[in-house]
């Protein structure tokens, strides 16, 4: 029988947690960003199924990166949660803030046990409020930490760059398209400050919009309406597709910051 | 029980165990003292005197299906409530009328509408209507002990089939017996004189505007013969409810359509009390 190693506690902990982050970077990122009607999420994903955002509640949706089978469970735990809560007090006492808080205790619980392997997942939960100043956006790293967040904010695999990216071009009162077009371009940078093609047909859009009359506020952007909203749309008219020609310069002039 | 738990905070187990995509599934097996049907029950003499539900009509048209429900409540022969509904929405395509204890089967509809928006969240895809149809089955034969000692839930589902593209009726015995109506149906005590009414009233291509006079006249004519089913409360102005669900979802009708509507129909029964006749040829 061989002799256990001493392992300092901060080594354990600093091993676990490269190991959780290791498992993150190799996935494609998600980026949330606030526009005057709610908040809408972007994500690189090639699957037509598979989500990577999801509707949580009325209010609340769910974006995650990382391994799928981890943040899938985490996501139906999340509806269990919200459902079980709405159901037994009111729709209303169903907050991103309780949730947030359920998630980060149970990624704590999970990164800080030695008997589980630490969840290599990333979440975001954001609810929208009736005005933007009442949104809210909670960051999950895999340590079950909360980070409160405003604007935008990018998790996943490259988003140092795209938060850098985004911080400078992101402004509260984007309409919906702008937004869209902002979260397609800083999902196209590249480790090295390059730039790569992203289409639509690679894009997971969903919104939380606060002006649905339905009190479901999420909605998934699909198809020729996120065409559209992109200006990809060949049957748009030439307005749409000289935006977009400057915000690819735009792109293009950044890419030497890095 | 409350999700957020007794002892670390963290999501309970049964959260993250891998499961059905069914939330009453999920209560069943986490916290099943919160599903009706699973309540203890007291033993009790005769009927519990509980508010009632009475009336709720269903029609199919050319386009889709009407739900129509008056709004009294009795208690034994006190009126209960004037204003109740009992036709609710039960997802986009779907919606659900209630007759029977009032209190539970509010309650009911409620946790119906969770399980359908549960699955629709947790599979990413919404349930056949036929699916929907059978989950309400079940909840109503979790309920049978109640119903036993008279607190009875007897609803109506009507839905658009978006595969078929036409509006369907399914009806319920307190048994959790389901059964597809064909073109109308009525549930409530008020139900046989409606059922009666629409016999004489209903077409297959019957319009929109059509199908909620038709409505609106079999619930006039319940209210007439049965003291449990309201009539329209013209000096409240307390008129039924309309449901409309189409190909492009379920939506009540806002109270001044339904007003112009009850007013016409109003109109003329203060000409011909006993409404339109049918030809008797």
């Amino acid at each position: 029988m061989s002799t256990p190693f001493y392992v300092s506690p901060q080594q354990a902990m600093a091993d676990r947690a490269e190991y959780a982050r290791k498992g993150i970077a190799r996935g494609r990122s998600v980026v949330v960003l606030q526009y005057t009607d709610g908040i809408v999420f972007v994500a690189e994903n090639p699957s037509r199924s598979l989500h990577k955002i999801s509707e949580i509640y009325d209010r609340i949706a769910f974006a995650a990166v990382g391994k799928y089978n981890e943040f899938e469970n985490l996501r139906i735990g999340g509806v269990r949660y919200a459902d079980l809560r709405g159901f037994t007090y009111d729709r209303a006492d169903v907050t991103a803030r309780g949730l947030a808080n359920v998630y980060a205790q149970t990624l704590g619980t999970i990164f800080s046990s030695a008997a589980e392997k630490p969840y290599e997942v990333e979440l975001i939960v954001a609810e929208v409020g009736p005005a933007p100043e009442d949104d809210q956006i909670y960051r999950l790293p895999h340590d079950g930490s909360i980070v409160d967040e405003h604007g935008s904010l990018a998790v996943g695999g490259n988003s140092d760059q795209i938060n850098s990216y985004l911080e400078q071009r992101h402004r509260d009162d984007m309409t919906l398209a702008e937004a869209v077009k902002l979260g397609k371009e800083s999902l196209a940078r590249d480790n090295n400050g390059g730039e790569r093609e992203v289409t639509a047909d690679q894009l997971e859009v969903a919104l939380l919009d606060r002006s649905r009359v339905q009190q479901r506020k999420f909605k998934r952007v699909l198809g020729s309406q996120l065409r559209r909203l992109l200006g990809e749309d060949e049957s748009s008219g030439s307005s749409d597709s000289s935006s977009d020609e400057d915000s690819s310069e735009e792109s293009s002039g950044e890419g030497s910051e890095e | 029980m409350e999700a957020n738990t007794r002892d670390t905070g963290r999501l309970p187990t049964a959260f993250l165990t891998p499961g059905s995509s069914s939330f009453m599934d999920f209560l069943s097996e986490h916290a099943p003292e919160v599903l009706p049907g699973s309540r203890p029950l007291p033993a009790v003499e005769g009927a519990v005197q509980a508010p009632h539900g009475t009336t709720i009509v269903a029609a199919t048209y050319s386009g889709g299906v009407v739900l129509a429900g008056d709004r009294r409540a009795t208690m034994g022969n006190v009126i209960a409530q004037r204003d109740i509904e009992k036709v609710f929405p039960a997802d986009e395509y779907s919606a659900v009328g209630i007759a029977g204890t009032a209190g539970l089967a509010v309650e009911m509809v409620k946790l119906f509408q969770l399980e359908l928006e549960h699955f629709e969240k947790v599979e990413g895809s919404t349930l056949s209507l036929e699916g929907k149809a059978n989950r309400l089955s079940t909840m109503i034969r979790s309920n049978l002990g109640m119903a036993l000692q008279g607190l009875a839930v007897v609803p109506v589902f009507a839905g658009y089939d978006v595969d078929r593209e036409k509006g369907r009726i399914f009806s319920y015995d307190v048994t959790g017996g389901r059964s597809e109506e064909v073109g109308f149906t009525a549930v409530g005590s008020g139900s046989v004189f409606a059922r009666g009414s629409l016999k004489k009233l209903h077409r297959d291509d019957l319009t929109e505007e059509q199908v909620c006079t038709v409505a609106l006249q079999a619930l006039y004519d319940a209210a007439d013969d049965d003291s449990a089913t309201g009539g329209p409360d013209m000096a409240r102005k307390i008129y039924p409810t309309l449901t409309v669900i189409s190909d492009e979802g379920c939506r009540k009708l806002d109270e001044d359509d339904v007003s112009a509507l009850v007013r016409t129909m109003h109109e003329g029964r203060l000409q011909q009390p006993n409404g339109p006749q049918a030809p008797l040829t």
